[in-house]
Formats: structure tokens, C-alpha cells, sequence
């Protein structure tokens, strides 16, 4: 009796949360006639509606500019933040305190205080309108180097020692020795960091206003606020389906790692 | 002696590595980080609209922030939004938490379903909200109809959108938190459940007395992400209502971009940051102090 009732409240939860996505799905292919019935299936189902957003705003570019955007942001994401949680942990240097209690401070730092003098120095260095803009100010993060310091700091000294006694320099045993062993929190870090790269979307709304340089989560934003999308919802449901589409099939394979990502950062808190 | 040389030598050898290594950082913090702090402490003294020259302006920005009515409506909504979100989102968070930590089958399914929004844009879920949420024949409302209830105006009634919001939100969110009250959960030693079961204790206050002081960190990580979360509001008012009705929604990072980006004023918005950062910070520490206290108590 007690296991039923929470099969039926787990099962509720579970509706609440899949519906709405399902509808959206289902709504993105329904004629604009049918998208307010609450069935998830049409006998009228059609491509027309994806059409028709592919016509009006260049979404396949808008998708192409955010893989690259979230892809080049998250391959700097981790070779730095390894680079320097490697240093923090396992290398001796002058400053190496005051760098570390410099990082744990960023990190408190409320984005609100630092945004409007960021947007000021990408204009100040002629970035806007362009992807360095858009990547810049997220290219290290401080939150990466912590989380791989914590996991460096576990790897045994006397492994490095005998890397280093067979003459590895330590960028190559960064790389060739901890990389190896540090593969799930370098998948964590990497997939943390895309999944907030790819739905960013304050950052560009600020720094891009050339169409062609738009990132996805922006360009639907601007069509379906901009009045672009008119009142068709079938077209605005379209949009929020393609581009909850990569994240969810990404999503799909690397659940575990997705969760874990954002266990770490209550590291935050 | 030798080995001693080795030794130092290896160790000034590994200093100029580590700085080479952390170089590129340094670089990046003094841009990023360091330069922006300093800058925005700047800013907040001065008229600016990025174009002209700036002009000093000394505490103006901070006497126009105290007299302006929309920073106090942008600090009323966030405080409004924090007071519904908050409690919802720990009410929810725990239920669906306790329930996954019990031996059910398909604990992983569940577990994914729920985590789903959080890593969809809010972008994606605002959208889709506001079809949830329209008048006419939104989700809701059609749920409602049919049950022979009258239509509730979810985003259309300035009291009611910003609890819509914070309801939204927290639908978004609370996989995060159902996963971080997961952890929680296993890392209560069994022991402490067995011995009050032998001393008489039913399950409600194994809950009260055992459950929620040890879930004492998990709290305050929910506590106060949801409330950096809720400062940090933007995309989902920006899309859905655009601050109205009566600028009801009118969220803190919306009102600062607003500020920046419409009007051009760029010193104000600064002041708006500087104020509601330390804001943040303050509401943060305190909600740590009074959390661990409790702790302490309990």
C-alpha cells in the first residue's frame, strides 16, 4: 500500500515534468489548428511549421555558431583549468597562495557586479559582433580549476616522481599521466561547461547584434520576443524544440555526468 | 649532497613551470576579474553612456538609487520571488528526494525525468510556460476548464505573475535539488535510524529529529543557490512578460539591463550591480549564520 502510493506520486512527478516537454514536441509538428488540444498526437502531422522558422531566421547558422562558441569555450575550459589546478596542487611556485585564495574569491564575486564593466572592456577592444567576444570572458573559470585541483590533489606524488624521473616534462605529464586518470572529472568539467556555454544567453543578447553571428538560445529568443514569430505558436514551439534538441540527445548519452556537473557546483555554495 | 642539489634545483625548476602554467590565468583574471572589480568601483561615481566622455558625478548614482521606485519594485519582486520559490522548491525538492531514496524500481528513469528542465534552456522552458500559463487556452487553464473551474490569470494578473515565475522556476530547478538532498539522504548513517526506531520513535519524528537537522547542509547549498538563483533572474521574465504587468516582474538583473542596454546608462546600471551584489552577498552570509545556528540547536 505505502509502495503504491509512492508509484503513484513518483509517476505524477514523472507527468509533470515529461508532459509539457512532449507537447511542445508533439505541438511543433501539429497544424496551428489542433496545439491547444492536450493529446499528444495528431492525425495532420507536418514539417510545416519547422519550415517556416527556417525560413524567417537563420537557424542552422545560429546552431552552427553555438557549437562552435560552446565547443571552443569548453576545450579552453579544461585545458586551462587543468594547466592551473594542476599547478595549484601539485607543483611548488612563488604566489602559489595568494593565486589560489584569488580564485576562491572570484568565485564569490556576483556576476551582477562585474557584467557591466565586462560588456565595457569587449567594446573598449572592438569585440563585439564577433565569437572571441562571445567567448572571452568564460574561457577560464574558476569553478573548473577548483574542481580539478580537489581531484589532482588526490593522485599519489610518487607517480609524478617516477614520470619525472623517466625525463616527462609536466606539461606531458599533465596530459599523459593525470588526463588518463582524471577522465571522469575532466567529462564532468567539460560537460558542465557546455551545457552552460550552449543555453548562455544574457552574454550575447549583450554583445552580438549581427544576425549572422547570433547564437541559437539568442536567435529564438529575438524571434519569439521580437514579434518575428507573430502569433503563430505552432513556429514558436518549433524554435524551443530545435533547440532543446542538442542538449537533450547529448543529455541522453551522459546523464550521469550531466547530474554530477551539477552536484559540483554546489561547490558554490 | 648531491641529492640535496638535485632536490633545490628540481624545486626552482618546478616554480618556473608553475608559473608558465598558471601565466595564461593570470593574464585572464587581471581582464576578467580584477580589472572589471576595479572598473565597476569606478563606474558607480560617474554618468557614462559609453560614447561621450564619462563625468563625475560623485554619490548621485547612489541618491538616485535610493529615490528610484522601480529599484524598489526590482528588490520587492526579488524578495517575493525568493519567498514562494524558496519553500516551494525545498517542499518539492525533499519529497521527490525521499521518495528516490527508498528501493523503487526505475529510480534512474525518475531521477532523469526530473533533471530534465535543468539542463534545457530557460530560454526553451519559458516558452513553453507561457503556453502553460496563457489565458485563453493554456495548459492550465484547459485543465482547469474541464474540471468545471473558472480560468486563472496566471501572467496577466500583476499579483499573481511573479509567484507564476517563481512556480516556473522552481519546476525548472528542482532536479538540481532533488539530486544535492540525494546525497544528503546516503550520507545519513543508518545506526541513527535504527537506535531511535528501538527507543520508540514513529516515522514522523525519525524525520523531524533525525532526517532534517542532518540534512542541514544539503539545506543551506539550496538556500542559497535558489537565492543566487533568484537574484540572477533574467531570461525568464525578459521573454515572458518583459518585466510587466505593471512592471510586476521587473526582476533585479532584468531592471540593470534595462538600465545598460535601453536607456544607455551605464554608470546607474553599474550602481544597480555594485548594490545588488552586495546584497547577495550579505543575504547569503545571513542565511548561513542563521542555518548553522539552527544546526547548532538542533
Amino acid at each position: 500500500m505505502k509502495t503504491l502510493g509512492r508509484y503513484i506520486l513518483l509517476f505524477s512527478g514523472g507527468v509533470i515534468f515529461a508532459y509539457p516537454f512532449l507537447w511542445m514536441a508533439v505541438g511543433a509538428l501539429k497544424p496551428e489548428a489542433e496545439i491547444h488540444d492536450l493529446a499528444l498526437w495528431s492525425s495532420h502531422l507536418s514539417l510545416a511549421s519547422l519550415e517556416k522558422v527556417f525560413a524567417k531566421v537563420p537557424l542552422a547558422r545560429s546552431f552552427l555558431n553555438s557549437v562552435i562558441v560552446s565547443a571552443f569555450t569548453t576545450l579552453s575550459v579544461i585545458f586551462f583549468g587543468s594547466m592551473v589546478g594542476y599547478a595549484l596542487a601539485k607543483l611548488q611556485f612563488k604566489g602559489r597562495q595568494v593565486l589560489y585564495a584569488a580564485i576562491l574569491f572570484t568565485m564569490m564575486v556576483p556576476f551582477q557586479l562585474t557584467l557591466i564593466p565586462q560588456y565595457i572592456l569587449i567594446v573598449k577592444l572592438g569585440l563585439t559582433d564577433s565569437y572571441l567576444g562571445l567567448i572571452a570572458p568564460t574561457m577560464m573559470s574558476a569553478l573548473s580549476i577548483v574542481i580539478f585541483r580537489q581531484f589532482f590533489l588526490g593522485i599519489p606524488d610518487a607517480l609524478l616522481d617516477a614520470a619525472r624521473i623517466d625525463g616527462c616534462s609536466e606539461l606531458r605529464i599533465l596530459f599523459r599521466v593525470v588526463w588518463p586518470l582524471a577522465r571522469p572529472t575532466v567529462l564532468t568539467v567539460a560537460i558542465l561547461t557546455f551545457m552552460t556555454s550552449w543555453n548562455e544567453v544574457l552574454w550575447p543578447l549583450l554583445v552580438v547584434r549581427e544576425r549572422s553571428l547570433m547564437t541559437m538560445p539568442q536567435l529564438v529568443t529575438i524571434f519569439v520576443t521580437g514579434g518575428e514569430a507573430e502569433t503563430q505558436l505552432g513556429v514558436q514551439l518549433a524554435a524551443a524544440t530545435m533547440l532543446a534538441l542538442p542538449v537533450t540527445i547529448l543529455y541522453a548519452f551522459f546523464q550521469r555526468y550531466f547530474i554530477d556537473s551539477m552536484v559540483s557546483t554546489g561547490l558554490k555554495g | 649532497m648531491t641529492v640535496r642539489r638535485d632536490q633545490s634545483s628540481q624545486k626552482s625548476g618546478f616554480g618556473r613551470t608553475g608559473h608558465i602554467f598558471v601565466f595564461p590565468y593570470v593574464v585572464f583574471f587581471l581582464l576578467f576579474a580584477a580589472y572589471p572589480l576595479v572598473f565597476s568601483l569606478i563606474l558607480v561615481f560617474h554618468r557614462w553612456n559609453i560614447v561621450t566622455p564619462m563625468e563625475w558625478v560623485g554619490f548621485k548614482n547612489f541618491v538616485r538609487l535610493l529615490n528610484d521606485p522601480l529599484f524598489a519594485k526590482a528588490i520587492g519582486n526579488t524578495l517575493l520571488f525568493l519567498a514562494v520559490h524558496i519553500p516551494l522548491q525545498i517542499v518539492v525538492a525533499l519529497l521527490f528526494a525521499l521518495l528516490l531514496n527508498t528501493r523503487i524500481a526505475a529510480r534512474g528513469a525518475f531521477r532523469a525525468i526530473f533533471f530534465l528542465p535543468v539542463v534545457v534552456s530557460g530560454v526553451v522552458v519559458t516558452i513553453l510556460w507561457q503556453q502553460v500559463y496563457a489565458y485563453d487556452n493554456g495548459i492550465l487553464n484547459a485543465i482547469a476548464l474541464s474540471l468545471g473551474l473558472p480560468r486563472v490569470p496566471w501572467i496577466i494578473d500583476p499579483s499573481m505573475a511573479m509567484p507564476s515565475i517563481a512556480l516556473m522556476a522552481t519546476w525548472k530547478n528542482v532536479g538540481i535539488y532533488i539530486v544535492l538532498f540525494l546525497v544528503g539522504l546516503q550520507n545519513i548513517p543508518k545506526e541513527l535510524y535504527e537506535s531511535a526506531s528501538l527507543d520508540g520513535a514513529d516515522s514522523i519524528r525519525r524525520f523531524f529529529y533525525i532526517t532534517i537537522p542532518m540534512l542541514n547542509p544539503s539545506m543551506i547549498l539550496v538556500v542559497v543557490l535558489s537565492t543566487i538563483g533568484g537574484f540572477s533572474l533574467f531570461i525568464e521574465p525578459y521573454v515572458m512578460t518583459g518585466g510587466g504587468p505593471m512592471q510586476s516582474t521587473l526582476s533585479a538583473m532584468l531592471y540593470i539591463y534595462n538600465q545598460a542596454f535601453y536607456f544607455g546608462h551605464m554608470g546607474y546600471a553599474a550602481t544597480l550591480g555594485f548594490v545588488f551584489a552586495v546584497m547577495i552577498l550579505a543575504v547569503v552570509l545571513l542565511q548561513k549564520r542563521l542555518l548553522e545556528r539552527e544546526a547548532v540547536v538542533a
